[in-house]
């Protein structure tokens, strides 16, 4: 937060604009004027004035009642989604079975082979290497379960994606009315889409697959829409001198030309439906995810890790082919493809001829042992007692005492509308009235839903752990920025701690900081930093060469050239950092309510593991107030983006 | 592209096939149910590790025994009860009493029936370490909890005791007891069972005080010794309100459900897991291989099968 306020007014903006801020700041404190003094003297309190509350509690438990009981006789569920459900439970079905047919041998060989046409030869051996390693940690079924339910989600995400986005690439008022919630959306946090899916289908995988379409599909509609809106208007000229039909143009011009940013959505609606297939465990997604649930049950961190390393790989191959699959030229060739696709069929019957379908028994590795050994030897050496630092105990002790707790006390000291004024303030400085009206607004629904302290208490959360990564983040970015070496050693540990389910450090978190807000935290830096490193150092990168080196032909230190030239240049990236790093922090500040996190991310969990679903829809709806909120706070006025 | 257009081809046509007339989406089985046209049982498994035990023993002799495969899903407590009525599980092994839910279901609905005892009774309860307890035995009166709320402070409960409670999916009055008993405590909730788990084991590896919801019978016990503290005695319906509970919490005889299609058509199965029936001891046995000797819950129930015969025998059908 206070590099947001810092950054701010230090642009590059010519004299005329300058005095835009204090002009906003001026209307503001106006408004606020007339309407703080009638609002104290209606609803004089700290806190949400109850009188502006509205309670939900009995409308949403007798919605959930009545879906219960409506369930199997209702024709919205008979004829409607009733279909929708078993469409889904077919379609995985179909796909794990031929997985389980094609046998290990014919599975990774399948995927070598596609990522070997698609990506070249160095990803198919990676993407065979990652296989066999998921077999090898005696996870193979598991593997397989996740995969199954991964490419149901991906492809109706991206049949879903790329309809809206077609629609709101063709029609200008279709993408004015789609964008806001697109954009919305992308900010959510997973765990407040599983409510919903949950009420009307039940645990199961039909809600799984249904919260990871709803979560992954925004991107490719995004990406669709802004390939479409991109191409080069020469081009379209040219077709349309042609003669060329409306849809001639679309099929044979736009869509093309669009191709780059179509593939880019297929890989962010990858990487998104992934870590939503684990964190849809928790409503019965089955699967990896679910053994790492499991595990977690257990207090085991080495099976959850066990579990957790094939989502990483996963993540990692399926991330890099299509990645280079969107950027390379593309190879075609029809012969190459049957050639391969009959290898890869050759290597299935074979396997199936020496029944040697599922994994062998023998070839599994054991880590969950060791690494369960490490991590406790790592706890108990860490936990307290060392010498000059103190323990990781302490630290989090002192974290929460002299940190969390002042922020916390303080929001919720401030007088409710003193909140909302601060909101819009932030708001207005770095975007237009629109997003401060939205953040307002949103800030202010989270009172009327009556949860306005558990709100505070996990903003203040979110502030903390957004303020440690951001100090690291930028640290760390600007290191790998200054040196290629850092750069490469950092590269793969990104990866990691960027794909890692967040269930598998929870426990080790717990261990290393005890019960409580501080290992939410902390479980929210881990997870935030990689995105936040890597768009500093990419920023910083980019700084045009010749300003860089104008700067030390005029005899800058490097610490000048770092700080009045790199980082003011790149000031864009870096509060694209700090969206992001915010944006991050409340999805695993959420997670954080499994840990003693408390707040909102309880609230959740409660309504899941009780059924309450007023208790969990309200919570989830004020998370998504939050994150409008803060994304709207962080979020310099998109153009183009 | 071409592939993915097949695939695309392939899916439509599936969902062409599931075309007209009801679907009824409370009959729906899991999607990896039945692979490879096994004959295949649904197990809940709650987070706890003692339903992780019955678990892993009915599923071990299932498969060994009566030549089922058996799929498990980790499920909360009520969400289960959803899930069996809708068939997606076939039975949940351990319930710990959930008068709305069996009203819902097993009452009105007809679609769960009560598969009989566990064999095994849960109680609830607030606990110190006994280390603590021996040093302090009058902590085990709620009465003179008060004075050692600066002894239980942490930073997370501030200027007050702290009362650790654990997963949401727990049954719990305590913030209401707290708050009845006019108790100097905060409730700080762990949020899963495992956080409160590796919390406890921190306190104790430094012999520090603490003051926790827990349950029993719980392996943890075997690891870090616990005793209870008193409440006020519970009574037939003095939890009634729960707002206004000011009582302790009661001992449970815990039971079993089964999806009433299963119970009827799941032949072996199902009479198997009617009869099953074992006791605190065996549950906990299997449990601490499973949670602290790191055994997978596969070998704990094979090891306590082979020891065990003369039990698992009289519950095959």
């Amino acid at each position: 937060m206070a590099a947001v306020t810092t950054t701010a007014p230090r642009t590059a903006t010519p004299g005329a604009l300058r005095g835009a801020p204090a002009r906003k700041l001026l209307a503001l404190a106006l408004l606020a004027a007339l309407l703080v003094p009638l609002a104290h003297a209606r609803w004089a309190s700290g806190t949400w004035p109850t009188a502006l509350t509205v309670d939900l509690t009995t409308p949403l438990t007798d919605a959930s009642t009545w879906i219960i009981d409506n369930r199997d006789s209702h024709p919205l569920f008979l004829y409607v989604l009733g279909h929708v459900s078993n469409a889904v439970v077919l379609a995985v079905r179909a796909v794990y079975l031929l997985l389980l047919a094609a046998g290990w041998a014919g599975t990774t060989a399948l995927a070598a082979l596609i990522a070997w046409r698609a990506a070249g030869a160095r990803l198919a051996l990676g993407t065979a290497a990652a296989f066999l390693a998921c077999g090898a940690l005696g996870m193979w079924v598991p593997t397989m379960q996740t995969l199954a339910l991964m490419v149901v989600a991906v492809l109706a995400s991206v049949v879903v994606g790329a309809l809206l986005g077609l629609a709101a690439g063709l029609s200008d008022r279709l993408d004015r009315a789609l964008r806001p919630v697109l954009d919305t959306m992308q900010v959510l946090p997973a765990f407040a889409y599983l409510l919903p899916v949950v009420l009307v289908f039940g645990i199961g995988v039909p809600a799984a697959v249904l919260a990871t379409v709803v979560y992954a599909a925004p991107p490719m509609a995004r990406l669709t829409a802004l390939g479409l809106r991109g191409a080069d208007k020469e081009v379209l000229e040219a077709v349309d001198s042609l003669g060329a039909t409306s849809r001639q143009r679309l099929l044979t011009a736009r869509i093309p030309l669009a191709r780059k940013e179509l593939l880019l959505g297929v890989n962010q609606t990858i990487m998104m439906a992934l870590s939503m297939a684990v964190i849809a465990s928790v409503i019965g997604a089955g699967g990896l995810g679910d053994r790492v649930y499991q595990a977690l049950a257990s207090v085991d961190v080495g099976a959850a890790l066990a579990a957790g390393i094939p989502i990483v790989l996963l993540a990692v191959v399926l991330d890099r082919v299509t990645a280079a699959a969107g950027g390379g030229t593309r190879r075609t060739g029809r012969a190459l493809w049957a050639y391969a696709l009959a290898a890869a069929l050759a290597v299935a019957v074979a396997g199936r001829l020496m029944d040697r379908l599922d994994w062998p028994d023998a070839w599994v590795l054991e880590i969950a042992e060791p690494v369960n050994r490490a991590v406790d030897w790592m706890t108990a050496h860490l936990y307290s007692g060392v010498p000059v630092v103190g323990g990781t105990a302490d630290w989090a002790g002192h974290f929460t005492t002299w940190v969390l707790d002042p922020v916390r006390d303080g929001l919720l000291w401030l007088p409710w509308w003193a909140v909302l004024l601060v909101v819009a303030a932030l708001a207005w400085l770095i975007g237009t009235w629109r997003t401060a009206l939205t953040a307002t607004l949103a800030m202010a629904a989270i009172g009327v839903l009556g949860v306005w302290e558990p709100s505070l208490d996990t903003l203040s959360q979110v502030l903390a752990a957004v303020a440690v990564t951001l100090v690291m983040g930028f640290a760390t970015g600007i290191a790998a920025a200054r040196s290629d070496r850092v750069e490469r050693l950092l590269r793969p540990v990104l990866d990691v701690f960027q794909t890692m389910p967040q269930f598998v450090y929870l426990i080790p978190v717990v261990a290393l900081f005890g019960v409580g807000r501080a290992p939410a935290v902390a479980a929210a830096v881990v997870y935030a930093l990689p995105a936040v490193v890597r768009i500093t150092a990419q920023g910083l990168r980019q700084v045009d060469p010749a300003a860089l080196e104008s700067a030390r032909s005029l005899g800058a230190t490097p610490l000048q050239q770092l700080w009045q030239v790199q980082l003011p240049l790149a000031r864009r990236s870096l509060l694209l950092a700090v969206n992001q790093g915010v944006v991050l922090v409340l999805a695993v500040v959420i997670i954080g309510g499994l840990v003693g996190g408390g707040a909102l991310g309880y609230d959740v969990v409660f309504g899941l593991a009780q059924g309450d679903l007023a208790t969990g829809l309200v919570a989830g709806a004020a998370i998504v107030c939050l994150g409008l909120m803060l994304d709207r706070v962080t979020q310099p006025t998109r153009k183009g983006a | 592209m071409r592939n993915r257009i097949t695939t695309g081809a392939a899916l439509g046509a599936l969902l062409l096939l599931t075309g007209c007339g009801a679907a009824d989406m409370t009959k729906q089985a899991s999607p990896f149910a039945n692979a490879q046209s096994a004959r295949t049982v649904t197990l809940s498994v709650q987070s706890w590790v003692g339903a992780q035990a019955n678990v892993a023993v009915a599923q071990y002799l299932l498969e060994h025994e009566l030549g089922y495969r058996v799929d498990t899903v980790q499920v909360d407590e009520v969400p289960a009860w959803d899930a069996l009525s809708q068939g997606r599980v076939d039975a949940i092994l351990e319930d710990w009493g959930h008068p709305d839910q069996e009203q819902r279901y097993v009452q009105d609905k007809k679609t769960i029936v009560n598969g009989g005892d566990l064999g095994v009774t849960g109680h609830i309860g607030w606990y110190v370490p006994t280390y603590f307890a021996e040093q302090h035995p009058d902590v085990t009166d709620w009465k003179n909890l008060n004075k050692y709320a600066e002894q239980l402070r942490t930073p997370e409960s501030g200027s007050k005791g702290q009362l650790l409670d654990g997963s949401p999916s727990y049954v719990t009055n305590d913030k209401a007891l707290v708050n009845n008993l006019n108790l100097d405590y905060k409730v700080v909730f762990a949020g899963s069972e495992a956080a409160q788990i590796t919390q406890i084991k921190q306190f104790a590896k430094e012999k520090k005080p603490f003051l926790t919801y827990w349950y029993a019978p719980q392996w943890l016990f075997e690891k870090v010794p616990m005793t209870e503290v008193k409440l006020p005695a519970y009574k037939e319906g003095c939890d009634a309100d729960p707002a206004k509970v000011a009582c302790a919490y009661p001992h449970t005889p815990l039971q079993k459900y089964l999806n009433s299609g299963f119970a009827r058509d799941g032949g072996d199965a199902a009479a198997f897991l009617k009869k099953f029936r074992w006791t605190t001891e065996d549950q906990n046995e299997v449990s601490l291989m499973i949670a602290d000797q790191k055994l997978s819950p596969e070998e704990a129930a094979k090891k306590w099968v082979d020891s065990h015969e003369s039990t698992w025998r009289s519950w095959l059908p």
